[in-house]
């Protein structure tokens, strides 16, 4: 038999002898800054030293990204696609956080990330053909576009509920700990999704259980049209990972080098003590929740205009500038040729067809049981009767 | 072979997974030091240390989120749920989460190592919260796997093969017969294919299927009926999911009559499944109507749990007014 040990769960509590009622704000998260809303270094023994050459990989992911959100909202419109979701405002908080890390980290996003797809290499095909779900998308064209994934790369398939992913991060870096992998598993969410119970599961999972986990929040002030003060009334989320006992950083989430420097430190922490940490990073969604909302209805232009201000993309583009690192006709010539190949391989992919009508019953189990090989046997059958009502499938 | 209860052959076949991959972790409300609340989980952590068999906080959605990422991560993780009537906080990580991450990223990634454990029924006292046979729910789940054994040798060699398989297994363990039901269990590593249904007797004039606690149900309503010169045929159904209907086709072209019994509520249950497929395989050969012995459409009593229950009295007239039909 094990030992009894003996505990208090008192320790540490001292007694006091008049009521006192603990309200908000006893306890104040400031949020770190290092470039300001003009591209100025608040502190450069803080800045975390960035190469040119990994500086305008940040800077090109993040244009990358706005140029083809910007493509495929239009794409949408067209009815090309079905769905798309933007993350115009939150560029810096996504590409900056995914650059701090290493290529073995795992990333389980929500499904606002694709800045950190880009910054890792996934290609322009790769995104094109999971959006138009064709056979070469690796995920089959089961999901709704905007649901990446992909292995070689260390980024989790996307799933649509929120907040799921929380507590798996979780489970995913127990197993990298177990495995005694040196690699942290980053997790996205919003201050929305922060709401599920999933999030207060995982975060009380990963501390307990001593998880190397980042959470990374982006607080954008929104859920869909939901404002952050009808979402809550504590301070943020951050304050939440204080409760938890994780330890928690708040992050200008518009400003590339304290996302990096919060994202950096986060990680070699987590990995030192075997402790998840709760980044919140307060940033802005410029953009509409996705193609099937229009924010006219709930927030004004000039609310919108204040924030264009504190646009990531300008204030990195600044900092770089002061740098003597940004070179106007480079960067022409670069958002030019992605834009030619983002066209290019829309129209590829858009040509390519989805996957044969078997596939329908793969990936339900590692190999169909009868009774999908039935209901797939069957289904043949009644497409071979009507195939020009099936005309995707039909002699495939 | 060792003479060993359910509770043992369970903790018997986690010994064993642990010995052999070095990836099983087992870990659940209570089932460190302690053991669980049942004891099925006694002594791993002295055996396989802390970070292979540990407790959590008490949040079943955090428990199957936790699993599911770490199965995906390449781990086998056997959680445990302390009570099947608890399961449901976690109904949307096994529902939207668990069951289709294969399924989602064309298989780059699955959740196939992990294996859900979790005691379900009634006839414990237990009431509405600790006596729920949810398999049903469950049996809805395209992706899943739902095992139920029936005694200790069933129990040992379906656990291993549902730790070992590829997909996402739920195994739900009558806890009713958890120390009442004592048999040999081999010592040894062995599988029981999952999928499959076991042929518990042989006869002629009626089929009777069930699985868990209710199959000796079935076995007490066999011996009555006997008595009557009527021959019943026991299957044990012992995967809900997917389900062995070749093995009841065939018994019911023998037999032309059907009886499934189980505690779960009629309404919706497994059983409802199991008929709409047999009557339409065997129509034909069907000499009764296909009977349905359950649970009542009401929650799980508890001053009218014996009258609830689906006995071996109720089965018996079942099988009568089969036969004379």
């Amino acid at each position: 038999m094990l030992t009894m040990q003996e505990r208090n769960h008192l320790h540490g509590i001292k007694p006091i002898f008049e009521v006192n009622i603990i309200k908000n704000g006893l306890l104040e998260i400031p949020m770190l800054q290092l470039l300001d809303e003009h591209g100025e270094e608040k502190n450069k023994q803080q800045s975390p030293k960035l190469s040119k050459e990994e500086a305008l990989k940040i800077y090109k992911s993040m244009a990358f990204t706005r140029l083809l959100d910007d493509r495929m909202i239009g794409a949408q419109r067209q009815g090309r696609i079905s769905f798309y979701l933007a993350c115009r405002g939150e560029e810096a908080a996504i590409v900056a956080s995914a650059a701090a890390l290493s290529s073995d980290d795992m990333i389980m996003s929500q499904y606002r990330e694709q800045g950190a797809l880009v910054y890792r290499g996934y290609t322009t095909d790769q995104f094109m053909n999971q959006m138009f779900s064709n056979h070469l998308d690796p995920n089959k064209g089961r999901q709704m576009p905007i649901h990446y994934g992909d292995k070689a790369l260390n980024f989790m398939t996307i799933s649509s509920p929120l907040g799921t992913q929380i507590p798996q991060a979780a489970g995913y870096a127990y197993g990298q700990k177990m495995a005694g992998t040196p690699a942290v598993t980053i997790c996205y969410f919003g201050e929305g999704a922060a709401s599920e119970g999933d999030f207060h599961a995982g975060l009380n999972m990963a501390a307990v259980l001593k998880c190397p986990t980042i959470f990374f929040c982006r607080n954008n002030g929104y859920a869909i049209s939901t404002p952050s003060q009808e979402q809550f009334v504590g301070d943020g989320i951050a304050s939440r990972g204080v409760g938890y006992g994780v330890p928690t950083i708040r992050v200008d989430g518009n400003d590339v080098l304290a996302v990096y420097a919060a994202t950096q430190t986060a990680r070699k922490l987590a990995l030192a003590e075997n402790t998840p940490v709760l980044i919140e990073a307060m940033t802005y969604r410029l953009a509409a929740h996705s193609t099937s909302d229009d924010p006219s209805g709930y927030r004004s232009k000039d609310e919108e205009a204040k924030w264009q201000l504190k646009d990531p993309l300008l204030r990195f583009a600044r900092y770089l500038d002061s740098k003597g690192w940004f070179d106007q006709k480079e960067m022409d010539a670069y958002l030019d040729k992605s834009r030619e190949d983002i066209l290019a391989a829309l129209k590829r992919a858009e040509k390519v067809p989805v996957n044969p009508l078997k596939d329908i019953i793969e990936d339900v189990y590692d190999t169909p049981p009868w009774h999908l090989k039935k209901q797939l046997s069957e289904l043949e059958s009644h497409i071979a009767k009507y195939p020009q009502d099936y005309p995707k499938t039909a002699g495939r | 072979m060792a003479k060993m209860n359910l509770l043992q052959a369970i903790n018997n076949a986690l010994v064993t997974t642990m010995e052999a991959d070095e990836k099983v972790m087992v870990f659940g409300e209570d089932v460190g030091q302690f053991g669980g609340v049942f004891r099925a989980t006694s002594n791993l952590q002295e055996k396989f240390g802390k970070s292979r068999c540990f407790n959590t906080p008490l949040t079943e959605q955090g428990i199957i989120g936790f699993a599911n990422g770490l199965a995906s991560q390449g781990s086998v993780p056997v959680a445990e749920i302390q009570f099947s009537d608890y399961i449901f906080p976690a109904f949307d990580q096994i529902v939207n989460e668990t069951s289709k991450w294969r399924y989602r990223s064309g298989g780059q990634f699955s959740c196939g190592t992990l294996t859900i454990r979790t005691p379900y029924g009634g006839g414990i006292a237990g009431g509405l919260y600790h006596s729920q046979s949810p398999e049903a729910f469950f049996a809805h789940i395209p992706g899943m796997k739902v095992v139920i054994p029936r005694n200790p040798k069933q129990a040992k060699g379906l656990l291993i093969a549902s730790i070992r398989d590829d997909n996402p297994v739920l195994f739900m363990e009558p806890k009713k017969i958890y120390r009442a039901s004592v048999g040999d269990v081999p010592e040894n590593d062995y599988e029981l294919p999952l999928g499959k249904a076991d042929i518990v007797a042989t006869g002629t004039d009626i089929t009777l299927l069930a699985w868990g606690a209710q199959v000796e149900v079935l076995e007490k309503a066999a011996e009555m009926a006997k008595k009557d010169g009527i021959s019943c045929e026991i299957i044990d159904l012992q995967s809900i999911l997917p389900w062995d209907a070749e093995t009841i086709f065939q018994s019911v072209y023998k037999t032309g009559r059907l009886l499934i019994n189980h505690e779960a509520p009629l309404t919706g249950g497994f059983a409802s499944e199991i008929a709409a497929t047999v009557q339409q395989e065997c129509f034909l050969y069907l000499e009764a109507p296909i009977a349905r012995v359950c649970g009542l459409d009401t929650p799980y009593p508890l001053a009218h749990e014996k009258e609830y229950m689906p006995d071996h009295l109720k089965t018996y007239e079942a099988i009568k007014r089969t036969l004379d039909y």
